[in-house]
């Protein structure tokens, strides 16, 4: 819970999970914590295999086969969860919106049909209600109300993430955990459901999870933003904030990667290297290795923990204090071709 | 696209299997492939239904000319549209009762080999685990077995009779639908929205029912319809060598009563030709309307 009196709908505290194959443990999250505000927008950010699919899976109780939360609390409105609490609030109370459209839709059912199941099934609706349920869903997510007699094929790709929002939306959830909802989506559609979502978050005050790679998406449509890395949580805080001003090297790395309007730059400068194998992860800080700011002590010392009400802006780096000098390297491009050797600047 | 020409209203008030149903049967119209089959089946059918009166003639009564003597090998005529076969039976009458048994060995065989298949195929693939290990394996031996010694060996233990090589049809042809089905659950129960309709609540007998079995009727169907290709070829074989009911008159029965009696080098084609024909007409419908749920499962191959 937040200390500052800010009502916090979900905190997730120290999350663990770790996947069991055969190369032994894979600690896919390890000590993520972060807390989603009341009637804000959280990205979750960070390239593939980063964890936060599998946070958010966590928070779903809903992880694979070979996972298992590991340690850590979640707290969802003042409620700890165990996989079976959350199940019982899934899609009352937490909505999930999947990323691709297509294969969480039935082809053999149409759209109108899977909704009222949810209505009826889920909910305790009538079959009438329900239908006059599912049009006004339909109309709230911008589709019209002819459509839902209609298979999921018929739809076009951005009809069909409309649809799976309003499928998501059905049983009125106050959070709402977006998964990728519109990396599969061309940028044109891509605005127009992020428009939506963000109107809808207003108009239902939703509280909302957005996972994504994408920075200009968290830019476009999120308050506060964790950025993970590994597994952890190294970077969080209000968006303008930790995109104007990152003080964690992989923020600094992640906002270079990424092609801006107003900037002169015209090479987009990559990361080298890739992320460490979870199943045996790097001593001290992760991103050392690729970092190109690493000390000797980066790789020694323990895991820094960032942690976060939103409010501030925090970052798991040691060299946190010269954050404004290192923003200054971090732009020259050369910086990031001589990795882990700019321990003496 | 084509599917607004339904009206509006009535479909979206039925969230039940219907609609897809009714796609199910109005599919073979759209293919010219699978209308043919569909007619020629629908040609058969109602000549096993009416047999009696298209040919009134006891298919396995001795028939004598007006003047007493054996009506044997008679060439075709009015009174006998094939001829008489050896013994003086009306040809034209046996491939008219001979739909009969070929459309009961085939639908029934059909039938079984669909219901099992798909059944054993559903149970496997979304349960896995040991019920997957002990049905694949038992899917194993039977696909292991030859096929017409397999037939001819239980109809020797159970009795020569049709029910029983339908029986061998089935153990033998269902282990394929079950395989094929069998992996296509495996990727559909990962879907989302199987794994939505789970970790919400939804039982796993609904999960198989309401939300995977319809997924994977189409080609339930493409079973079913080889199925009975199948099932008249080995009811044919097995009659033409001689190990099929006696009592009863197929298509193969007539084709090694033709052959017995030396009817080839005779050149009494009116006696083998029409049943080898009407063989081949029947299992080609079978493969024609498969073909045209096969593309109704995977649009892809619509065109090639």
């Amino acid at each position: 819970m937040g200390d500052d009196g800010e009502a916090m709908i979900l905190d997730v505290d120290s999350l663990a999970i770790h996947y069991s194959t055969r190369a032994g443990a894979v600690r896919a999250v390890d000590g993520a914590s972060f807390a989603v505000p009341e009637g804000r927008i959280v990205g979750l950010v960070g390239e593939s295999g980063c964890g936060k699919t599998t946070a958010v899976r966590a928070i779903m109780g809903v992880l694979a086969e070979n996972g298992r939360r590991a340690g850590g609390r979640i707290v969802f409105k003042g409620q700890t969860l165990d996989e079976a609490a959350t199940r019982k609030l899934l899609w009352r109370d937490i909505a999930y919106v999947p990323q691709s459209a297509m294969s969480s839709l039935d082809p053999v059912y149409t759209v109108g049909a899977q909704i009222v199941e949810v209505l009826t099934k889920r909910g305790n609706a009538g079959r009438a209600a329900a239908w006059a349920r599912a049009a006004e869903l339909f109309d709230l997510v911008g589709l019209s109300e002819s459509r839902l007699s209609d298979y999921p094929h018929q739809f076009s790709g951005g009809m069909r993430q409309r649809a799976a929002i309003a499928m998501a939306l059905a049983l009125k959830p106050s959070l709402l955990l977006a998964d990728e909802p519109v990396t599969a989506l061309d940028v044109i559609v891509q605005r127009q459901i992020l428009d939506m979502l963000r109107e809808l978050q207003q108009r239902l005050r939703l509280s909302m999870v957005l996972v994504t790679h994408d920075i200009s998406v968290v830019a476009y449509l999120c308050d506060d933003v964790v950025v993970m890395y590994a597994g952890q949580v190294i970077e969080s805080g209000p968006v303008r904030e930790v995109l104007a001003r990152p003080r964690h090297p992989y923020t600094m790395g992640l906002r270079n990667a990424f092609p801006d309007l107003m900037s002169d730059a015209l090479e987009l400068v990559p990361i080298s290297g890739s992320p460490p194998d979870l199943a045996d992860p790097p001593p001290g800080c992760r991103f050392a290795p690729r970092c190109p700011f690493a000390l000797a002590a980066c790789s020694t010392g323990s895991v820094l923990i960032a942690r976060s009400d939103h409010r501030d802006h925090v970052s798991a780096c040691l060299r946190d204090g010269e954050a404004d000098q290192l923003r200054i390297a971090a732009l020259d491009p050369a910086t990031w071709q001589r990795s882990s050797s700019y321990a003496t600047s | 696209m084509a599917e607004r020409a339904e009206p509006i209203l009535p479909a979206r008030r039925s969230s039940s299997l219907l609609p897809l149903l009714r796609r199910m049967a109005a599919m073979p119209l759209k293919d010219p492939f699978a209308f043919t089959g569909l007619l020629i089946y629908v040609l058969f059918v109602l000549v096993a239904l009416f047999a009696d009166q298209l040919a009134p003639l006891d298919p396995l009564e001795i028939l004598f000319t007006k003047a007493g003597k054996l009506a044997a090998n008679v060439p075709p005529s009015l009174d006998f549209p094939l001829g008489t076969t050896n013994l003086g039976r009306d040809i034209y009458a046996q491939l008219v009762h001979g739909t009969r048994s070929a459309l009961a060995v085939g639908l029934s065989a059909a039938v079984i080999v669909a219901t099992v298949g798909t059944v054993v195929g559903l149970v496997a693939g979304y349960f896995g685990g040991t019920a997957d290990a002990v049905l694949m394996r038992i899917a194993d031996m039977a696909l292991s077995l030859p096929f017409l010694p397999f037939v001819i060996v239980l109809t020797g233990f159970l009795g020569a009779n049709t029910s029983n090589i339908v029986l061998a049809v089935a153990l033998l042809l269902w282990p394929n639908t079950a395989r094929v089905i069998r992996s296509q659950v495996l990727t559909l129960r990962e879907r989302a929205y199987v794994e939505a309709a789970r970790v919400t609540g939804a039982s796993s007998w609904r999960i198989l029912f309401v939300h995977i079995a319809p997924n994977i009727l189409p080609l339930s169907f493409v079973y079913a319809a080889i199925a009975i290709g199948w099932a008249i070829i080995t009811e044919a074989s097995v009659s033409f060598l001689g190990f099929g009911d006696s009592e009863s008159v197929s298509w193969g029965y007539m084709l090694q009563d033709a052959f017995t009696s030396q009817a080839l080098s005779r050149g009494q084609y009116a006696w083998f030709v029409p049943p080898g024909v009407c063989i081949i007409l029947v299992v080609v419908a079978g493969f024609f309307i498969s073909r045209g749920y096969e593309e109704v499962f995977m649009p892809r191959l619509r065109g090639r």
